[in-house]
């Protein structure tokens, strides 16, 4: 997966979870939790999504990496080589 | 015969509108089958019916509103002795229920359209077909911004809602503060035992199975609430109070674009951590598009409240009437103990409980804080 097939998936994933965020303009390096107010469920849904579309099993220990866009991105390019 | 009828969704509820029937006539239906949608102020709501037979004549049109209590359908088989609505084992005192849901959401009518809650039911409201609306958000979904560029209008949003939703909270909290002598504990909960189990359970799991800390915790009030039952039940003006036969945890739920649900997980003492994760699961989904079902609206015995996502240490809850307690959960903060004579960092999480003094006393609260508090160290008996 390139980084913009990345990035499309995971603006995907996340406008199912927060379809009235503007992610055109959303800072790529802002916390997404605070950034879409999302919540533990809606991150483990997120989480879940990734898994069941890409086979990548995001451990807990990992979620720190995707508390971003920017970081989502790299780690998914990174887990699907 | 039996006729079911429009149910009362909260204290402020006169009327709902019927938005869709689920079961035609001749249809069977039994005991806790959802027979129709109900759009309120609250949201949709899908209504369940309460006796077994077979749907009868449909008594009302889709798309009238009608006032509380008035027959909606025929239902052929049972007498007419039941109760208009409710599964609840003590129904509360009318004007009782604190009616904390505004899903932004209308039923997705529009099955297949991507679009937002907010937009969804802003296009109900202003008459306008989603399919017919270009949609700018991601992966081309509907947002409200599109629905009200469509309209040609830049309409206040949802301001009827809201200001609804703060007239029905407002009574209801008034009543509670009026009312409901109110005291207060907190106390701290090491997690690290919770917190430990969880990783290490959590760790051999693909996403989909894995807890949240929130499952450990409702448990933990649950079988608490099953040891006390000064907390889990109603008060009632002329009877006192009513300690109920179940445990019907409700469980605060936000809606996106603002609104708060609090529907009741049943039976949440007789649910093991994975039932109790797939129910919370599912009832967030559901509150967030709008189709709770009417028995969750309105029968909760105690209420649980969590904030600490939020950056919340300690939550002072209000009481819903006619319940009798809430407890609160804050943010888990890593700090130093007095363990012995050394000194610890521990991750603290602060639990409150807000309770009737006409029920209890803060003797017995203390008691039932700290077997939550008790229940959560150790984690894989809960």
């Amino acid at each position: 997966m390139n980084t913009q097939e990345a990035r499309a998936l995971i603006v995907m994933e996340l406008g199912n979870i927060a379809p009235e965020a503007d992610y055109e303009t959303l800072d790529p390096k802002a916390d997404l939790r605070e950034a879409l107010d999302i919540d533990s469920l809606d991150f483990l849904n997120f989480v879940t999504a990734l898994h069941k579309k890409t086979g990548v099993n995001v451990p807990e220990s990992d979620y720190r990496k995707l508390l971003t866009l920017d970081g989502a991105v790299i780690y998914l390019v990174e887990k699907t080589k | 015969m039996y006729r079911f009828r429009m149910p009362s969704l909260g204290a402020d509820m006169e009327a709902g509108t019927l938005v869709e029937w689920l079961k035609k006539p001749g249809d069977p239906v039994k005991r806790g089958d959802i027979v129709a949608v109900v759009e309120t102020d609250k949201g949709a709501i899908e209504v369940e019916i309460f006796v077994d037979g077979a749907m009868g004549r449909h008594l009302v049109a889709l798309g009238a509103t009608v006032p509380v209590g008035t027959p909606l359908a025929e239902i052929e088989g049972p007498v007419e002795e039941e109760p208009a609505f409710g599964a609840a084992p003590i129904s509360p005192p009318k004007g009782a229920v604190l009616p904390l849901a505004v899903p932004a959401a209308k039923r997705p009518v529009e099955e297949g359209i991507r679009a937002s809650p907010a937009a969804r039911k802003r296009a109900a409201e202003l008459g306008i077909v989603l399919a017919t609306i270009k949609g700018t958000g991601p992966g081309g979904t509907v947002v409200l911004n599109d629905v009200e560029l469509a309209a040609g209008e830049k309409a206040p949003r949802r301001g009827l809602d809201i200001a609804k939703m703060r007239q029905a909270i407002a009574a209801a909290m008034a009543r509670s503060k009026r009312e409901i002598p109110h005291y207060y504990l907190a106390s701290d909960i090491n997690m690290s035992p919770a917190l430990a189990w969880l990783e290490q359970t959590n760790a051999e799991r693909v996403p989909e199975k894995r807890l949240l800390a929130a499952v450990l915790t409702l448990k933990a009030v649950a079988l608490a609430a099953r040891r006390f039952p000064a907390f889990n039940g109603f008060f009632d003006s002329a009877k006192g109070y009513l300690p109920a036969k179940s445990i019907h945890v409700g469980t605060a739920v936000a809606i996106r674009g603002g609104g708060l649900v609090s529907p009741a997980i049943h039976d949440c003492d007789q649910l093991n951590l994975d039932q109790l994760m797939d129910k919370l699961r599912d009832l967030a989904a559901r509150a967030r598009e709008g189709r709770l079902r009417s028995s969750e609206m309105s029968d909760a015995t105690i209420t649980v409240s969590s904030l600490g996502e939020r950056g919340v240490q300690t939550l002072y809850g209000i009481i819903y009437p006619p319940q009798v307690a809430i407890v609160g959960f804050g943010n888990v903060i890593a700090r130093p103990v007095a363990i012995g004579d050394k000194v610890e960092v521990c991750p603290l999480m602060t639990a409150t409980l807000a309770a009737d003094h006409r029920v209890s006393d803060g003797h017995l609260g203390a008691r039932f804080l700290r077997e939550i508090e008790t229940r959560l160290q150790e984690p894989d008996k809960l």
